[in-house]
């Protein structure tokens, strides 16, 4: 049976089945937009945290730490009441679209890039405080320094953001619904198809999954060495 | 009306964990050229470029620097500090990010000659060598066009060549009429560069006097024995 289950899967990846290109671009969409949304805004946030000593900072940061455990099935629980037709934005009509499970992978992305990235600009500003300071640096341009010199340790705060929204399934289930054609994306659909016994479709999408984030992850590790050896880490 | 003395130090003190680095430190000095201050280890001359830069926050005491009170760090002032801080970018790069908007492209490219590092300018700052790197940072500090320039050690264990281009620079900026403060251990590089010597002791001033004052006839035990490089408790 499992022998056959992975004949088909191997199939159905061979001969780009229609379904599966369609979760597969679906899954893509979604998590490289949360990825993309939820960097501009940690990723400023995280160094803002790092460089700034105002008051109620640790708590912040305490919050955000706190944060990167959120249990997704939570976050679409509460979102789901807040886009559900009864609900404050329910007048936005978001319930059941890939932009509510991007809204959802945002808010179980941002405090993982924020807190990570906080780490990797707290580490440079102790190197670059003093010469910040003795230059004058205004803050906007000192934070845009941060992120342009820590881009190659920043994608692997990237990384980590990306591997939480193309694995999660929780959230999107509840806020996305799993509708097919619309809302389905690779871990929805594995999950149902598992339950429903077809596990060839699942076992594709398995595969393909492992395969992006397997890939995704070789890119940032090739680009990473590449800046070690010219000296840019 | 005169012109107010360059650098006037009024009872300046900093306390830090409960340890006096410096204690009521009061000196002016109107000489236009190299003041260089020596001192064994943990005498406080770090301390006192920093408070002089306006890095530091002094516990008590004034610093008039060409007439105007430091609260801070100034565009009239640059700092090159003993372990060279390069951004992780290239060598051009890093002179741009420091060069005011109003830098000619041909005053960088003089710059880097003058420095002996015209041909490496696309080279990642981080892989230069040690002189190279301190070089890189003082020509950075010239360019931002001080009246003042604040050297805390620039040329320890660095090859005499790089020393040599190093005090160069120094000289050139001194004789268009910059004044520089200059920690140095190296008693020839004193002699060679210092137009008066500050000797600091403790957290105390023990001698400020013309440089050759200072060499051929020293006033206190303390820089006697500093001179004859006995070991000063």
């Amino acid at each position: 049976m499992l022998i056959n289950a992975f004949d088909d899967a191997l199939t159905l990846i061979i001969s780009a089945d229609s379904d599966l290109i369609e979760i597969l671009l679906l899954s893509i969409k979604v998590s490289f937009s949360s990825l993309a949304i939820a960097g501009m805004l940690a990723m400023p946030l995280g160094t803002i945290l790092a460089i700034n000593n105002f008051r109620g900072r640790k708590l912040v940061i305490t919050f955000l730490n706190a944060m990167m455990g959120l249990p997704p099935v939570v976050v679409g629980l509460f979102l789901y009441l807040i886009l559900s037709r009864s609900g404050p934005l329910g007048i936005l009509e978001l319930l059941y679209t890939p932009t509510a499970m991007i809204i959802a992978q945002v808010i179980l992305i941002v405090p993982i890039v924020a807190s990570l990235t906080y780490q990797v600009i707290e580490e440079l500003n102790r190197e670059y405080n003093d010469l910040f300071l003795s230059l004058k640096i205004s803050p906007q341009k000192a934070v845009f320094a941060y992120l342009w010199d820590a881009r190659y340790a920043l994608l692997t705060t990237l990384l980590a953001g990306f591997g939480r929204a193309i694995s999660e399934v929780g959230a999107v289930m509840i806020v996305g619904g799993n509708i097919n054609h619309l809302t389905r994306i690779m871990t929805t659909a594995i999950a149902l198809e598992t339950s429903r016994g077809e596990l060839s479709l699942a076992l594709s999408l398995g595969i393909v999954l492992l395969t992006i984030t397997l890939l995704v992850n070789a890119i940032v590790m090739s680009i990473k060495t590449f800046a070690a050896e010219k000296g840019y880490v | 009306m005169s012109d107010p003395p360059l650098i006037e130090v009024a009872d300046l003190s900093l306390k830090l964990n409960n340890v006096n680095i410096l204690n009521s430190i009061t000196l002016t000095s109107t000489n236009p050229g190299v003041t260089i201050v020596m001192g064994p280890n943990g005498a406080g001359k770090s301390f006192f470029l920093r408070c002089l830069h306006g890095l530091t926050t002094p516990t008590g005491g004034s610093i008039r620097i060409f007439g105007n009170t430091i609260l801070g760090t100034s565009t009239n002032q640059a700092m090159v500090f003993q372990k060279p801080v390069l951004l992780k970018r290239s060598v051009i790069e890093n002179l741009k990010f420091a060069s005011q908007a109003t830098t000619r492209r041909d005053s960088i490219d003089n710059a880097l000659s003058l420095a002996r590092l015209k041909d490496k300018e696309h080279f990642p700052a981080n892989v230069l060598s040690g002189g190279e790197k301190q070089r890189l940072v003082l020509t950075r500090a010239l360019l931002r066009e001080p009246k003042l320039l604040v050297l805390d050690e620039p040329t320890a264990s660095l090859d005499p060549a790089s020393v040599q281009i190093i005090e160069q620079l120094i000289q050139d900026f001194t004789g268009r009429g910059g004044k520089v403060i200059f920690v140095s251990h190296d008693i020839g590089q004193a002699k060679r560069l210092g137009s008066e010597i500050v000797f600091l002791h403790k957290g105390k001033v023990m001698e400020h006097s013309i440089a050759s004052d200072f060499f051929n006839n020293p006033a206190s035990e303390e820089a006697k024995a500093y001179l004859k490089g006995h070991i000063i408790i």
